[in-house]
């Protein structure tokens, strides 16, 4: 499933929090949020739309002061040392910060001028950074007229220039169509090889899992569950295979023989007849082999096959109890509309 | 939720950046040259961002000379107006244009690029610095425009060429400061349409209640009065000095020189820490 394998060094945190808040009015943005981001990992930081993701990413970048708290970058102070820190940071935000106005290449060396690069090396690297984006073609082409997916790569691009230690990656594939969102996965990917620390938020179990080392998960401003991505997601359930029988009929013969059989660790799986489909949860690559083996050992004729991970709100099921705030929100309009209705 | 923490603990906000890493003069320098390249790149794909810059000291000395300058200067006395109203029209063009920075500043802010900029080893205040040196070249391209159709009017220098460019400089410099206000006024209100709307109010009576397009002395006594601080009648009066060789030169230059600085060293800071603050 994931498509490399890491092995995160253990090194010192790049990245410390320690009970940081930030208020805007009687809203608490930020509640008291601790995390560290060991150098040389990636930090996934997964919440829902208005957890506080967004807030946490422009407090470490300066952007804006916390009331309370402290947090270090790079071993530097957000507050005190705001010069020094930007120094050391990249800043990929949900929306693009490049000027639109301006062509792909016209934006990297501007950005290679500002981090005083001189002229001849700012061109070579806004050249070096539009190839290694892929984006050479468009170089000259005014920043408004790229596609969503090109402006996220020049986006990097612009973080990567000065070559930071630290990225931060806020949202990096919302609103983005899944090929493309591989584009920027593969891209990230390959920053990361090259041993840049990076913390990234998302709304997206899938887009954690693929990037990040270690996971922490917050909700209206506060860290509800964390740890490495394995950990957690034996915590909520980890994969889910649906198999869909090409003989409906069959589908309580399969839950028996899977109970029958005792395969490790397999357990709890469910027919549901109205989908055709059959649902088993799945903890390991291992187990999905053998649910298979199984299947295909008893000569079952398979029509669909496929495995899907927790989404986020099946994560904060597991975690807390609860529908994320999105779900709760829909739910209350649902109601409403109903009552009206 | 507990109650305590309503009131948010003091400690972060107490604390205060240290001076270490601060940017060098060269660097800023060299920050706000690249900044200023990309205000100048982006005029050049919008020609149209031009259009007031050319056009408004055209419409404007059109208007006031052929529509109001016979009704203020008397029938036949065209040329005579000309040096009257081309002056002070110098003063007025600085206004306009730095009006515009200010819901420029604005817009430009709600663009994701100014996160990319604060997020960098660079000094805030480059970004807005690079801002007025272009703005001033768009109210230079205005007073250049000015002239020119003045001079096709029958607009004479009748001192020289070294006056022609104080006046010149002396509304450049005026400018600058006015930009400081305004960007202020743009990083303080929440839309670009409020910010026009605002500087509107700031510009009207500034404007009308000066020497820029007719003498003060058939005004009633209290906007006499108020004339002769404002400082737009006090750049008009010593531009058209300058520029005719008539009247004191010192003292309205003076008074305009201490209105800029005062203005500046007011707003700049202001600006420059708003600039900082606003998330």
């Amino acid at each position: 499933m994931t498509r490399f394998e890491k092995t995160p060094d253990p090194g010192a945190p790049a990245v410390e929090v320690r009970g940081l808040v930030k208020h805007y009015g009687e809203t608490k943005a930020l509640d008291g949020v601790d995390l560290d981001v060991r150098e040389g990992t990636v930090l996934g930081v997964l919440g829902p739309n208005g957890a506080g993701k967004t807030t946490l990413v422009r407090c470490l970048s300066t952007l804006i002061l916390p009331d309370a708290g402290h947090a270090t970058v790079a071993g530097y102070d957000v507050v005190r040392q705001p010069r020094q820190l930007r120094r050391t940071i990249g800043l990929t935000g949900q929306y693009a910060s490049v000027d639109e106005k301006l062509s792909g290449w016209e934006n990297l060396y501007m950005i290679g001028r500002l981090l005083d690069l001189p002229r001849k090396s700012a061109r070579s690297r806004a050249d070096e950074m539009l190839e290694r984006f892929s984006l050479t073609d468009a170089a000259k082409r005014a920043v408004g007229q790229y596609s969503g997916g090109m402006r996220r790569r020049l986006d990097l691009a612009a973080s990567m220039i000065g070559r930071p230690a630290i990225l931060y990656l806020d949202e990096p594939t919302t609103g983005l169509d899944p090929r493309t969102r591989n584009e920027v996965w593969d891209e990230v990917q390959s920053m990361v090889a090259e041993g840049v620390t990076v913390l990234l938020t998302t709304q997206y179990m899938e887009e954690a899992e693929q990037l990040a080392d270690e996971l922490t998960v917050i909700d209206k401003g506060k860290v509800i569950a964390g740890g490495k991505v394995d950990e957690l997601k034996a915590k909520v359930g980890g994969r889910t295979l649906r198999v869909v029988p090409a003989e409906p009929a069959q589908l309580q013969a399969m839950v028996r023989d899977l109970d029958e059989a005792g395969l490790d660790g397999v357990g709890g799986s469910q027919a549901v007849p109205d989908e055709g489909a059959l649902y088993v949860p799945i903890l390991s690559d291992q187990q999905l082999t053998a649910v298979i083996g199984l299947f295909a050992a008893r000569g079952y004729a398979v029509a669909d096959i496929g495995t899907h991970l927790p989404s986020l709100d099946e994560v904060f099921l597991a975690i807390t109890g609860q529908k994320t705030a999105d779900v709760r929100d829909a739910t209350a309009d649902d109601q409403i509309k109903e009552v009206a209705a | 939720m507990s109650t305590a923490t309503l009131t948010p603990p003091p400690a972060a906000k107490q604390q205060l950046p240290t001076d270490e890493g601060r940017i060098g003069i060269r660097a800023n320098l060299r920050h706000i040259g690249a900044l200023v390249r990309r205000n100048a790149l982006q005029i050049k794909k919008d020609p149209e961002s031009m259009f007031d810059a050319v056009l408004m000291p055209i419409i404007f000395i059109l208007l006031f000379v052929y529509v109001f300058g016979g009704a203020i200067a008397g029938k036949g006395n065209n040329q005579e107006y000309v040096n009257y109203v081309v002056p002070g029209m110098m003063a007025m063009m600085g206004m306009n244009i730095a009006m515009a920075v200010g819901s420029g500043v604005n817009e430009d802010f709600k663009k994701g690029v100014m996160d990319r900029f604060r997020t960098m080893p660079i000094a805030r205040s480059s970004v807005l610095i690079a801002k007025i040196v272009v703005e001033l070249g768009r109210m230079l391209v205005a007073t250049a425009i000015l002239l020119g159709m003045g001079f096709l009017l029958g607009l004479q220098i009748h001192t020289g060429v070294l006056e022609l460019f104080a006046a010149i400089a002396l509304a450049t410099v005026f400018g600058a400061s006015l930009m400081w206000i305004f960007i202020l006024l743009g990083l303080s209100l929440p839309t670009p349409q409020a910010v026009q709307g605002v500087a509107m109010l700031v510009i009207m009576p500034l404007q009308f209640g000066s020497s820029i397009f007719a003498p003060t002395s058939s005004m009633p006594g209290w906007l006499e009065s108020f004339t002769k601080v404002n400082p737009l009648s006090n750049l008009a009066d010593a531009s058209r000095a300058l520029i005719n060789g008539v009247g004191p030169i010192a003292h309205p230059t003076l008074v305009t020189l201490a209105w800029a600085i005062g203005i500046t060293v007011v707003t700049a800071p202001l600006a420059v820490s708003k600039f900082r603050k606003r998330s």
